[in-house]
């Protein structure tokens, strides 16, 4: 950055001799600077990293009354039980499938949107739809949850009357295990794939416009230039959201998840998020759930870092 | 790009610009449509929401949803206790963020670059629900607002991005004021924040938006239910008639349907009302300070 180049307007000083020496001329040159940081980094110490020193409690069975250096030391024990628990599995599948409907389907859906909100040529009419399209982004799962509530009241809801003519059935939809995943889905895709686009509609206004008047004049059609001018610009922004999603794989959203199950959905709503709360919060068992979360973070920090390695492997760019 | 488009569209072209009009004018009414129906029933009586499955402008207009809901002490508490958060909040959490930035955009900053790493470290590993739950614990924040405040103090997105940004200032500035004499606290605040305020606007109001919206803070600190935000509320609220009874929390009634409707509207009017706001600043205070570096 430009910062980083220009010269330092201080003249050279004698090189300071010792390591001590050269802290204290640090700290004094620099002590406004050290003092504005200092509220921030007291932050990260408290409650970003003292979280992570605190979660050795899932080595031990931690007792709050005997504080964690009292507790008892038990390894692995808390992981074990986890893996070798009846609800692993169900638990894995549940969040992977919430994943994948998001990996599959509301991705794809915010670059086609991206790509169609480029194609349109009225700016009036992309700026109003780009309005229009961020809103729900700024609404609370609380609020996105209690409209479906309300759009899918069981007798009155405007979209329960349409889909309960629709397939011939009076199900409660917000209770019914089959419909979890398509009502999960559907907000997922109303709050975030316009917020999603952003991203890429600044990309592409970052694309050389003489490519495509280049383009044109090779005799290139609309689609042509889509596939061969549009789609490679985005491509690396599209390879670093790949990179980022795949970390999050097991965080499916703990707010959506929790707000929209309930004791008649829940074999196929809860997930790894949920469950830490229910074992940790409601039923005290800190060391299991700590364990369980911590099994969930060192998953997501392996996948960052493997497909961040792919990427780099094939010609993309990552982002480390 | 608009003229080579003009000048050279087939006629498949031309087919597809009319039907991508057409669909994204649908995608538009789509995303706020649910929100808009909402809005007509908070004012519709509660026959005509049982009645007719969809409406956007009530038959009989009436604002007795409204008006049983103001005069609830619960609802009018947990109302003026969020707007109170979020307002103390916001300053404490942008606060925190500029200050922080500030050192961290000098390049000549003894240990940046540790500092700088170990918060990107957080954002790809945190600790997790429970470490975090404790820490709060043994703080003794429980039922305390600070709860709903300091454990999501900086958001380190936000912080790279406004470093990002104070590093593009012009360094001339800052270099003539120090001359002047001034020190770095001088020159944070008559030069660098003033020059920052729409990049500082767009946070302050992405961070107010987020205490606003915050429903797992006050879910996991909050146990004295007199302490409850405006979202806790809302979810008590709604969820009473979609769940089967064993579900609810309360011994209460499950609320008339336009009540839900009208404390829907309650909870959003306020962001709706900061939207415009954001939306004039976010894609460019986004993109200003997204330069890698």
């Amino acid at each position: 950055m430009t910062t980083a180049l220009a010269a330092d307007p201080e003249p050279p000083r004698p090189r300071p001799r010792s390591r001590p020496q050269r802290l204290r001329r640090d700290a004094v040159r620099y002590r406004w600077l050290l003092l504005l940081m200092l509220p921030g980094a007291l932050y990260f110490a408290l409650f970003r990293f003292w979280p992570m020193y605190g979660a050795r409690i899932a080595f031990k069975n931690y007792i709050p009354f005997l504080g964690i250096d009292g507790s008892e030391w038990v390894g692995l024990d808390h992981f074990q039980a986890f893996l070798s628990n009846p609800d692993f599995t169900r638990l894995l599948a549940n969040t992977l499938i919430v994943a994948a409907l998001s990996l599959f389907i509301a991705f794809p859906l915010t670059i086609v949107l991206a790509l169609l909100l480029n194609e349109l040529r009225l700016q009036i009419l992309k700026r109003t739809v780009q309005t229009l399209v961020y809103i729900p982004h700024f609404l609370s799962w609380t609020v996105v949850v209690s409209i479906t509530a309300l759009l899918f009241a069981i007798g009155t809801g405007p979209l329960w009357t349409f889909l309960s003519d629709l397939f011939g059935t009076d199900a409660n939809m917000l209770a019914d295990p089959d419909w979890f995943r398509p009502l999960i889905l559907m907000q997922m895709v109303w709050k975030d794939t316009g917020w999603g686009t952003i991203i890429f509609l600044a990309a592409l206004a970052g694309v050389d416009q003489e490519q495509y008047e280049a383009a044109v004049i090779d005799g290139a059609g609309r689609w042509q230039r889509v596939r061969n001018i549009t789609i490679p610009s985005i491509m690396p922004t599209i390879v670093v959201l790949l990179i980022l999603h795949t970390g999050q794989i097991l965080n499916t959203g703990f707010e959506q998840i929790y707000l929209m199950s309930n004791s008649l959905n829940r074999t196929v709503a809860d997930v790894f998020d949920t469950y830490v709360y229910f074992a940790g919060i409601e039923q005290g068992a800190y060391s299991y759930s700590t364990a369980v979360g911590l099994f969930k973070a060192l998953v997501g920090l392996v996948l960052i870092f493997g497909t961040n390695w792919l990427a780099k492997r094939f010609n993309q760019q990552g982002i480390f | 790009m608009s003229t080579s488009h003009q000048r050279f569209n087939t006629r498949a072209g031309r087919a597809f610009d009319v039907l991508n009009v057409a669909l994204l004018t649908g995608v538009g009414l789509l995303a706020i449509l649910p929100f808009l129906y909402v809005l007509a029933g908070s004012f519709a009586t509660e026959l005509e929401i049982t009645t007719r499955p969809f409406f956007l402008w009530p038959e009989e207009i009436t604002t007795s949803s409204y008006r049983s809901i103001l005069s609830s002490d619960v609802f009018v508490r947990a109302f003026a206790t969020t707007v109170v958060v979020t307002f103390v909040g916001t300053l404490v959490q942008l606060g925190l963020t500029a200050l922080m930035a500030y050192p961290l955009a000098k390049a000549d900053l003894p240990g940046r670059r540790t500092v700088l790493a170990l918060v990107v470290f957080t954002m790809v590993f945190s600790a997790g629900m429970i470490p975090t739950f404790l820490v709060v614990k043994d703080l003794g924040l429980l039922d305390t607002y600070w709860a709903l405040i300091l454990p999501m103090a900086i958001n380190p997105f936000s912080l790279i991005i406004i470093k990002n940004f104070f590093q593009q200032l012009p360094p001339e500035l800052e270099e003539s004021a120090k001359i002047d004499g001034a020190n770095e606290l001088q020159v944070l605040r008559h030069v660098v924040l003033p020059l920052s305020k729409p990049v500082l606007a767009t946070f302050a109001l992405f961070y107010a938006v987020g205490i606003w919206n915050d429903y797992l803070s006050p879910l996991l600190y909050l146990s004295d239910t007199s302490k409850w935000t405006l979202q806790m509320i809302l979810r008590q609220v709604t969820a009473a008639a979609s769940l089967s009874a064993d579900e609810m929390a309360t011994d209460v009634p499950p609320p008339a349907q336009g009540i839900k409707f009208a404390v829907v509207v309650i909870a959003t009017i306020p962001v709706l009302l900061a939207y415009p706001f954001l939306q004039k600043h976010f894609a460019k205070g986004m993109l200003i300070g997204s330069v890698k570096g």
